[in-house]
């Protein structure tokens, strides 16, 4: 994700919203989050590297959802803090749409614009937010479409797609804002079992090229095979992480244990 | 055999049927006592239709303009207080009172009270327009609060995941609203819109409250005044028709243009 267009997400930005060299991309210090009564979030501490690909796991209702949410603040955490590439991104000061430009996220309902094309879809930020010509939006909109193998589906509107199809565009439309990092919430679950594969392909190859990637997933498989860490979340608690093979196959907590033997 | 007897679906028919012959009796009982010379003569009268024109056009213009003038307006006064009763603070309690206050009190008092109270507290204040001026900017302020409610109501139907869907590729509030959120709304709000419309096309009619110049009336002035004058009822029922002429193309077009965009989307 080098090359000229790379350089205009600094363009026109303060120097406090410039990423600190070697900071890691994400780090989660202390966050809690309380939706009224309900305590979600208790005291995670997270640190991912450059190139990582983290995958959370857990049982539904233990926060997986609102952690992911939190890193780019759709989510705004009760304490803790969180800095992205080393920046406080809480700080009032700090250009906060610019920065999430920098980092991708994927839904589990796609949550593609309906009443725009596919190509649309995926050039309208990058003029809107990034300030690129309509000419140079297209050029990298079309790239990346292609990247994901849907360039005959450029002029189609999102209801014309199947599922698999739609979030391979919100993938690509994500990979136009050139992020340095991704977060995906569970991006296979809305799917029929015959479009997850294509899906998680596109995601494997981001992350042999080099991606950060933040999952939320119920893939164990894809866990296993591509991921570099898994967390196990419970009762908003990271409760054990290490990599695959020794989370998945030989889990220490009996937490984890019990989920496991549920899931696989 | 009693009535219970007969199988429900024979029964039903036998209803069918029979509601039929009594609509039917009805009309002839009717055709039979009327006196059709009078009702001729009052309500159908060829030489009373004819005096009518032109002045009926100029009345069935009058009428669109006002309408197409309050909704455009009223429109756009709705947008800004749709969004801004979503919002927090005191704006929002202004947008929530406006709103309150408009479609709470009767839209007849809102166009005398603009029309002629105001005109007549502050001789000094004149609308553009004149008499029916102000009238008109009662209407507009009605139709803003009706309406304000219907966008906010659209607004609400697009799912919360297209607002964060944009807000994660870096658009601020304000850009997400205008570009994601606002077209799906519009969208959603065609149908209760084209509603107003109807109605407020209607509501012209209240206008009719104020006096107006030979060449500002709108239809129901003009049906009354031509009533009062050929001591006829003929005005009212061509006007009616009129109305009738400029709503029901309007719905259908509407109609057309939705299932349109349904393709398309
Ligand atoms: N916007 C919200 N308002 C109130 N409560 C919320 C909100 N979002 C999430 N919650 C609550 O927070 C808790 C954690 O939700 P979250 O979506 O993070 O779980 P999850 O681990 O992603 O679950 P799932 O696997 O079902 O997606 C749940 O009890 C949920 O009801
Ligand atoms: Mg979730």
């Amino acid at each position: 994700m080098t090359g000229p267009e790379a350089i205009d997400r600094y363009k026109d930005l303060h120097p406090r919203d410039l990423p600190i060299p070697g900071a890691p991309p994400i780090e989660l210090i202390g966050l809690e989050k309380f939706f009224g009564d309900n305590h979600v979030l208790r005291g995670i501490d997270l640190t991912i590297s450059k190139g990582e690909v983290v995958c959370v796991i857990g049982p539904s209702g233990s926060g997986k959802s609102t952690l992911l949410r939190s890193v780019n603040l759709l989510e705004w955490p009760t304490a803790g803090r969180v800095l992205i590439e080393g920046i406080d991104i809480q700080n009032p000061d700090v250009n906060l749409d610019r920065i999430r430009t920098r980092i991708g996220m994927v839904f589990q309902t796609f949550n593609l614009f309906p009443h725009m094309t596919v190509l649309r879809n995926v050039t309208v930020a990058q003029e809107k937010v990034l300030g690129r010509s309509a000419d140079q939006a297209r050029q990298i909109a079309l790239a990346m479409i292609d990247r994901v193998g849907l360039s005959d589906k450029v002029d189609a509107h999102p209801s014309q797609l199947s599922g698999g199809q739609q979030q391979r565009v919100a993938i690509a439309r994500s990979l136009s804002m050139n992020p340095d990092m991704m977060l995906f919430d569970e991006p296979t679950s809305a799917l029929d079992p015959e479009l997850v594969g294509e899906v998680l392909a596109v995601m494997r190859d981001l992350a042999a090229e080099g991606m950060t990637m933040m999952v939320v997933t119920h893939e164990m498989g894809f866990a296993r095979e591509v991921g570099s860490r898994v967390i196990f979340m419970d009762e908003g608690q990271i409760i054990e992480q290490g990599v695959p093979e020794q989370v998945i196959n030989h889990p220490r907590q009996p937490r984890t244990q019990a989920f496991l033997s549920k899931v696989l | 055999m009693t009535l219970s007897d007969i199988r429900p679906t024979t029964r039903r028919r036998i209803g069918r049927i029979s509601s039929y012959v009594i609509f039917l009796a009805i009309v002839v009982v009717a055709c039979l006592f009327a006196d059709w010379s009078v009702i001729k003569q009052n309500f159908f009268n060829a030489k009373v239709a004819g005096d009518l024109w032109p002045g009926i056009v100029r009345a069935a213009v009058n009428t669109i303009v006002y309408t197409v003038i309050a909704f455009v307006v009223g429109l756009a006064m709705a947008i800004v207080l749709a969004l801004l009763k979503m919002g927090h603070g005191p704006f929002k309690w202004f947008a929530v009172a406006w709103i309150e206050l408009f479609r709470g009190v009767p839209a007849l008092l809102t166009i005398f009270f603009f029309g002629l109270a105001l005109p007549m507290a502050f001789p000094g204040l004149r609308f553009p327009g004149g008499l029916t001026g102000g009238g008109i900017v009662g209407l507009m302020l009605v139709t803003s609060a009706y309406t304000a409610e219907i966008i906010r109501a659209g607004i609400e139907a697009v799912p919360k995941g297209q607002r964060e869907a944009a807000r994660s590729l870096g658009m601020s509030h304000l850009r997400t609203t205008v570009t994601v959120i606002l077209p799906q709304a519009i969208r959603i709000v065609i149908p209760p819109l084209t509603n107003e419309v109807v109605m407020l096309l209607k509501d012209t009619s209240l206008l009719s409250v104020i006096g107006a110049t030979l060449t500002s009336k709108e239809l129901t002035t003009f049906a009354t005044d031509n009533l009062a004058i050929h001591a006829n009822s003929t005005p009212l029922m061509v006007s009616a028709v009129v109305y009738l002429i400029i709503s029901v193309p309007l719905t259908y077009v509407v109609g057309r243009l939705e299932k349109k965009m349904a393709v398309k989307k």
